[in-house]
């Protein structure tokens, strides 16, 4: 961390669906940012700087948007910065916004994550064949699929963790109103039953294509002070930041936990004091576009040892009223607008701190944990925010 | 935080919190709506691959996968790329791998997005060929999908010698080859 304190003092988001036919790009940007910057009781005029994240461009069909989107961003006559790193982005993207704030270059500076995946198709894009490459046949759950069975193979886990997570996943969004998803009549057995895509990856396991933005203020001590005094709500300080990324293909990679993940998860509690994550955490947003996912980054961020993640699932302990709730808002199972969620990921841990997730509100956290990755599980970004000052 | 906050559209926000010069849209009158347009687009492109990566698209051509060794490491790379990824430094010896290969992981695709996918079930699969460090993806063939295995031994089916061409797509699919299985464990890292 630099010598700034840095901290969380506006978010907002907009509704997530499939379509979000009554907004254009720069409609659905706007949205989250006026709620954004309505939330840390400012106004445009009061942002020094803007910086963006979202999904590789090809995924809309929209190259360089940004360059259109200045008003819509807010950013006219203002610094604008994007990020790019493919699924981690909305994370990434965040902890480049906070180091603006953390040199003591700017006092407030808005960070925006979003995508709109209804105007193109993702999964054709990570699916179109280039005749000098390889080619993926079956977009990314095809590609993520089998070390899911590896990962199952390895770790001798129970069929049904998939499942328990996706139940919980889905559930938990039925208490955020911004969620993709909102499936009430959802159970073990209708998930159990649902269409295998991608085996062992079943339809009800699978993260929807969303269209949305999720918004966030960060500002320097002062600026945290100030918003608290206008608004009331407490600000969450950033008590640690880390990108770590690795190699898609290289000998001795293992994609099922990668080093990156690891090294990023263990710098960032080092920044924040953690030294036992599983009790020294309150609750978890943590990427998880598949089921399987949450125990395999259970164990990748060091919740559980490599082999046990599962365990968390099936007793219980990541559940809302569990000793680890994981994904408290739905998580990317239920809302996956991609550049977005890494972002959505990163403010619902600030959210659960400032104490303003709404019906999705976890008593008393003091520390939540951000998480996003991305590319072929080579790119990771982390941060803890806290409710106590560094 | 209610429902009805998390519906509240753009047109209700409260306009002081944005401090942006108004754009001016012309009256556009009895003007009829165009509510949908159609854009026929298409791309013509030359594409270099560079020494290194011809070297394996010419060797594919000839149905030879050609690998290539990193310094130091004595790694084998496929495909090509010119240099090791983990160091950046340059590779220093094309070696051909294969043509026989094992299942490293795999998993049954029952949704047909891919362009070029085979007909719905098949196996999408990572493959290592003999003496390479990491694995090709492709799709198994000539084999039911419930039989397929993780350490299997295959091979590649080229496509007919009339049509080879300097394309990964000269491999239609790889099929199992009579050979008993690579245990799981030393596959690990080789993915």
């Amino acid at each position: 961390m630099g010598a700034n304190r840095v901290a969380v003092i506006g978010t907002g988001q907009t509704k997530y669906t499939a379509v979000r036919g009554d907004v254009s790009m720069p409609g659905l940007i706007r949205e989250a940012a006026y709620r954004a910057v309505e939330d840390a009781g400012l106004t445009m005029a009061d942002i020094d700087a803007v910086v963006i994240g979202k999904a590789p461009d090809f995924f809309e069909g929209m190259m360089m948007p940004e360059t259109y989107l200045a008003e819509a961003l807010g950013c006219v006559g203002k610094p604008l910065f994007r990020v790019h790193t493919a699924g981690s982005v909305g994370g990434s993207t965040a902890i480049v916004a906070a180091s603006h704030v953390e040199a003591g270059v700017h006092e407030r500076v808005l960070t925006i994550g979003w995508q709109q995946q209804s105007v193109s198709e993702a999964m054709w894009a990570l699916s179109f064949p280039i005749p000098f490459q390889q080619q993926l046949v079956a977009g990314a759950g095809g590609y993520f699929a089998p070390f899911i069975r590896e990962y199952m193979r390895r770790s001798n886990a129970p069929d049904d963790t998939g499942i328990l997570v996706a139940l919980k996943d889905r559930l938990n969004a039925l208490k955020n109103p911004y969620a993709h998803l909102h499936e009430p009549e959802i159970t073990y057995d209708s998930i159990k039953e649902s269409f295998m895509l991608w085996e062992p990856i079943r339809y009800s396991e699978t993260c929807p294509s969303s269209d949305g933005a999720f918004a966030m203020v960060l500002g320097s001590e002062a600026a945290a002070a100030q918003a608290q005094a206008d608004t009331g709500i407490p600000p969450a300080w950033v008590l640690g930041t880390s990108m770590r990324s690795e190699p898609a293909t290289a000998h001795g990679r293992d994609q099922i936990t990668p080093q990156a993940g690891k090294d990023c998860a263990a710098d960032v509690y080092r920044q924040a004091g953690i030294s036992d994550p599983l009790e020294d955490v309150d609750m978890v947003e943590m990427y998880v576009p598949f089921s399987w996912y949450e125990p395999m980054w259970l164990e990748n961020l060091g919740f559980a040892p490599e082999g046990e993640g599962w365990r968390l699932t099936e007793d219980g302990t990541t559940q809302m009223d569990g000793r680890l709730p994981v994904n408290c808002s739905g998580g990317v199972l239920s809302t996956n607008p991609i550049g977005a969620s890494g972002m959505i990921r990163f403010g619902e841990a600030a959210m659960q701190v400032r104490g303003t997730a709404g019906d999705h509100q976890i008593d008393g956290v003091r520390k939540a944990v951000g998480h996003a990755y991305g590319g072929a599980a080579q790119f990771f970004a982390m941060w803890v925010v806290g409710s106590d000052r560094p | 935080m209610s429902p009805a906050e998390s519906d509240r559209t753009l047109s209700t926000m409260p306009t002081d919190v944005w401090s942006q010069p108004s754009v001016d849209v012309p009256d556009l009158g009895g003007v009829e709506q165009v509510q949908r347009i159609t854009v026929p687009a298409s791309m013509r492109y030359d594409y270099s691959p560079g020494l290194t990566q011809t070297r394996f698209l010419r060797a594919l051509e000839e149905k030879r996968i050609l690998g290539e060794r990193t310094p130091g490491h004595e790694d084998v790379y496929v495909s090509h790329r010119g240099v090791d990824p983990v160091t950046g430094l340059p590779t220093t010896e094309e070696v051909e791998v294969g043509p026989h290969a094992t299942i490293t992981a795999f998993c049954v695709v029952h949704i047909g997005f891919g362009v070029n996918a085979p007909p719905t079930p098949f196996v999408s699969a990572l493959f290592l060929p003999d003496g390479a460090a990491v694995s090709l993806y492709g799709t198994v063939g000539g084999i039911s999908h419930e039989d397929v295995r993780i350490g299997m031994r295959v091979e590649p089916v080229w496509v007919d010698d009339a049509d080879l061409t300097t394309s990964m797509e000269n491999i239609r699919y790889w099929r199992p080859i009579d050979e008993p299985d690579v245990p799981a464990e030393q596959l690990k890292g080789h993915m």
